[in-house]
C-alpha cells in the first residue's frame, strides 16, 4: 500500500481521524475453508472529509463500507469510531452506535409497505421517539432539504429511482448521524440522476459536516465528489491518497484501469504509435490551470509543441488540466525547467 | 309451503341446516384465529432461526421443523381421533364445536406456520439489513419490517389456511363435530338422502369462494405499494 505524502491542495490537513481501523482483516468460512475478503489493512477516514473507496465487483469494498458499522465483524483487528471500539460493545450498545451512522444503498432498501414520510420516520419511531409532533416535523425538514416534500404521501413503488435514493438519503439523515455510508448509492441510477444525487450527497457534507464514506466502481464519482480515495484490488488496499494525486499521477494498474475508463481518449493518445519528439504529460493543478504559463513558456524558450491529448475538467472543486504533447525544438530541457518551475507536473511517457 | 321443499323434499328441517352452517362458521372462525395466534409467532421462529438468518439456531430450527412436519404429514382425520384425549383435556369434550377447535388448530397451525416462514423469506434481505443499519432490534425488525413487508403473502397464507380449514371442519363431522359434514355424512351419506348432499356441497363452495374472493382483495391491496 502506497500512502501519499499530503500536498499543498489536498484537505486542511491536522484533521482529526473519525473512522479508525487498526490491523483490520476479515474472511469467510466457506465449507470449513478461511476465505480471505479483506488482507490486513489500517486507514483512517478524517472528520468532514468525503472519503471514496473504489474497487470492481468482488475487490471487497462491500465487505469493507459494512465494517464500519459492524453489519460485518471483522476477524481480527479492532474499529474505532471517534473514542469508541466498536469491536469491543455489546448488542444494545451496537446499536445505539449505529443510529450515529446513516446509510444508503445501491437498491434503496425502502420499506414498500410505508409511505415516504413513514420511510423517513422509521429510524426516529426505532431510536424510540414517540412524540407525533417531532416525528413530523423532523421528517417535513428532511423532505425539504432532499426536494421531495410534496411526496410525503407517496410510495416508494410511485417514485422514480433518483427520488428514492433521496428518500434513503433523508432516511439515513434523520437521528442526525456523524457518518454516513454510501454503498454504490448511485450505480442503478442514469447519470444525470447521479450527478444530482452526487450534488446532494456533496452539499450535505458540506453544511453538516458530516463524514462521508462511499464504495463505488466508477472514477467518475470518487472524481467529483471525495476528497480522498483508497483503491481496493482484491481485498487489498493498493493505493490510497488525496484523489488529485491518484487521480492524476495512477501507480497501481488497478487505479489506472479506473482513471483510464474515466478519462478514454488519454488512454488511447499514449497507446498509440508515437510521433518523433519527447512525448510528456503535463498536469496543471489549481491556478495554474487558468493561467496561460505554457503559452508564455513555449514563447520565451523558442520550443514548439504538438498536442496528442487533453482535458482540463475539475476533480470535485479543484480545476486541472492533463495535456499529453511532444515537444520539438533545441531548448526543451530549459522549457521545461520553467514549466516545473510555474508548478506544473511533468512525466515523461517516452522519449 | 316453503317452496324449497319442492326441489329438496328429503330435508324437512331448514333449521338444522341453518344451525349446521352456523357452527361450521364458528368452528372456522375460531380456529382460523386460534391457528394464526399460533402458527405466526411459530413461522416468525422458523424463519428466524433458518440458516443465513438473522438468530440462526439450526438445533431449534431442526427440532420446529421436525414437529411441523410430523404434524403435517398425519391426515387430518386420523389426526382428530388420535388427539381425542387431548381435546379432553382441552376444552372438556370430544364433541360439537369446541371439541373440534383444538384438533384444527393443530392440524393447521403447522401448515400456517410454513406458509409465513415462506413469506417472510420473499422479504429483501436489503430492507433488513438497512434496519439493522439503522439500529433496530431484532424484535424491531420482525415487528416492524418482516410483518408488514410480507403482509400481502401473509393474507394469502391466511386464506389458503381458511380454506383449508373449510375441509378440515367437513371431515370433522364424520366423528360427532357438527356442522355442515356432519349433516352431510350423517343424512347424505348414510341416509341416502342426496338432496343433504347437494346443499351442504353447494354452501361449502360457496363458502371457499367467498374465503378465496375477500382474500385475493386484501392481497390485491397490499400488494399495490
Amino acid at each position: 500500500m502506497e500512502v501519499r505524502e499530503p500536498l499543498e491542495y489536498s484537505p486542511a490537513p491536522a484533521r482529526t481521524a473519525v473512522i479508525r481501523f487498526l490491523d483490520v482483516h476479515k474472511s469467510y468460512r466457506v465449507d470449513g475453508k478461511d476465505i480471505p475478503a479483506l488482507q490486513p489493512f489500517s486507514l483512517d477516514i478524517l472528520d468532514g472529509e468525503v472519503f471514496g473507496i473504489i474497487g470492481h465487483s468482488g475487490a471487497g469494498k462491500s465487505t469493507l463500507i459494512r465494517l464500519i458499522n459492524l453489519l460485518e465483524r471483522p476477524s481480527g483487528g479492532r474499529i474505532l469510531i471517534g473514542d469508541t471500539e466498536m469491536t469491543a460493545l455489546d448488542e444494545p450498545a451496537l446499536r445505539a452506535q449505529r443510529r450515529r451512522i446513516g446509510m444508503i444503498f445501491q437498491h434503496f432498501n425502502l420499506l414498500a409497505s410505508q409511505t415516504v414520510a413513514d420511510n423517513v420516520a422509521f429510524p426516529l419511531r426505532l431510536a424510540g421517539e414517540r412524540g407525533q409532533a417531532a416525528i413530523r416535523a423532523r421528517v417535513g425538514e428532511l423532505l425539504e432539504r432532499v426536494g421531495l416534500i410534496e411526496h410525503a404521501g407517496k410510495y416508494p413503488a410511485q417514485l422514480s429511482g433518483g427520488q428514492k435514493q433521496r428518500v434513503g438519503i433523508a432516511r439515513a439523515l434523520a437521528n442526525r448521524p456523524e457518518i454516513l455510508l454510501c454503498d454504490e448509492a448511485t450505480s442503478a441510477l442514469d447519470p444525470q440522476t447521479t450527478a444530482s444525487v452526487l450534488d446532494l450527497l456533496a452539499a450535505i457534507n458540506r453544511e453538516l459536516k458530516l463524514t462521508i464514506v462511499l464504495i463505488t466502481h466508477e472514477m467518475d464519482v470518487v472524481r467529483r465528489i471525495c476528497d480522498r480515495v483508497a483503491v481496493l484490488d482484491a481485498g487489498r488496499i493498493v493505493e490510497s491518497g488525496t484523489v488529485a494525486d491518484v487521480f492524476l499521477h495512477p501507480r497501481h494498474a488497478t487505479t489506472r484501469r479506473f482513471v483510464n475508463e474515466a478519462l478514454p481518449e488519454e488512454a488511447a493518445s499514449t497507446r498509440a504509435p508515437i510521433v518523433a519528439g519527447r512525448v510528456l504529460r503535463l498536469t496543471f493543478r489549481g491556478a495554474t490551470t487558468l493561467s496561460p504559463v505554457l503559452s508564455r513558456v513555449m514563447r520565451e524558450s523558442g520550443v514548439d509543441f504538438n498536442l496528442l491529448a487533453g482535458r482540463i475538467d475539475r476533480i470535485k472543486e479543484l480545476p486541472y488540466g492533463q495535456l499529453t504533447l511532444t515537444l520539438e525544438g533545441a531548448n526543451t530541457d530549459a522549457a521545461l525547467a520553467a514549466l516545473r518551475e510555474a508548478g506544473i507536473e511533468i512525466e515523461e511517457l517516452s522519449r | 309451503m316453503n317452496p324449497l321443499h319442492s326441489l329438496f323434499p328429503n330435508i324437512d328441517d331448514w333449521g338444522e341446516l341453518g344451525r349446521a352452517c352456523v357452527d361450521t362458521l364458528l368452528m372456522l372462525g375460531g380456529a382460523l384465529a386460534l391457528t394464526v395466534a399460533i402458527g405466526l409467532p411459530l413461522g416468525v421462529l422458523l424463519y428466524l432461526t433458518g440458516r443465513g438468518q438473522l438468530r440462526t439456531m439450526p438445533k431449534l430450527y431442526g427440532v420446529a421443523s421436525l414437529v411441523v412436519n410430523v404434524l403435517r404429514s398425519v391426515p387430518f382425520i386420523i389426526l382428530m381421533i388420535v388427539l381425542m384425549p387431548v381435546t379432553y383435556v382441552l376444552v372438556g369434550t370430544k364433541l360439537g364445536v369446541r371439541g373440534a377447535i383444538p384438533p384444527l388448530v393443530i392440524g393447521a397451525a403447522p401448515f400456517f406456520a410454513r406458509l409465513v416462514e415462506t413469506a417472510l423469506r420473499e422479504v429483501q434481505q436489503g430492507v433488513i439489513e438497512a434496519a439493522q443499519a439503522m439500529g433496530a432490534s431484532t424484535w424491531q425488525i420482525v415487528r416492524h419490517v418482516l410483518l408488514p413487508e410480507a403482509r400481502a403473502g401473509l393474507a394469502a397464507g391466511i386464506t389458503v389456511t381458511a380454506i383449508a380449514l373449510v375441509g378440515y371442519t367437513a371431515m370433522g363431522g364424520a366423528i360427532g363435530s357438527g356442522g355442515l359434514g356432519d349433516l352431510a355424512y350423517r343424512y347424505g351419506y348414510l341416509s341416502y338422502k342426496s338432496d343433504y348432499m347437494v346443499v351442504t356441497v353447494v354452501l361449502l363452495v360457496v363458502l371457499v369462494q367467498l374465503l378465496q374472493m375477500i382474500g385475493d382483495r386484501i392481497v390485491a391491496r397490499y400488494k399495490r405499494h
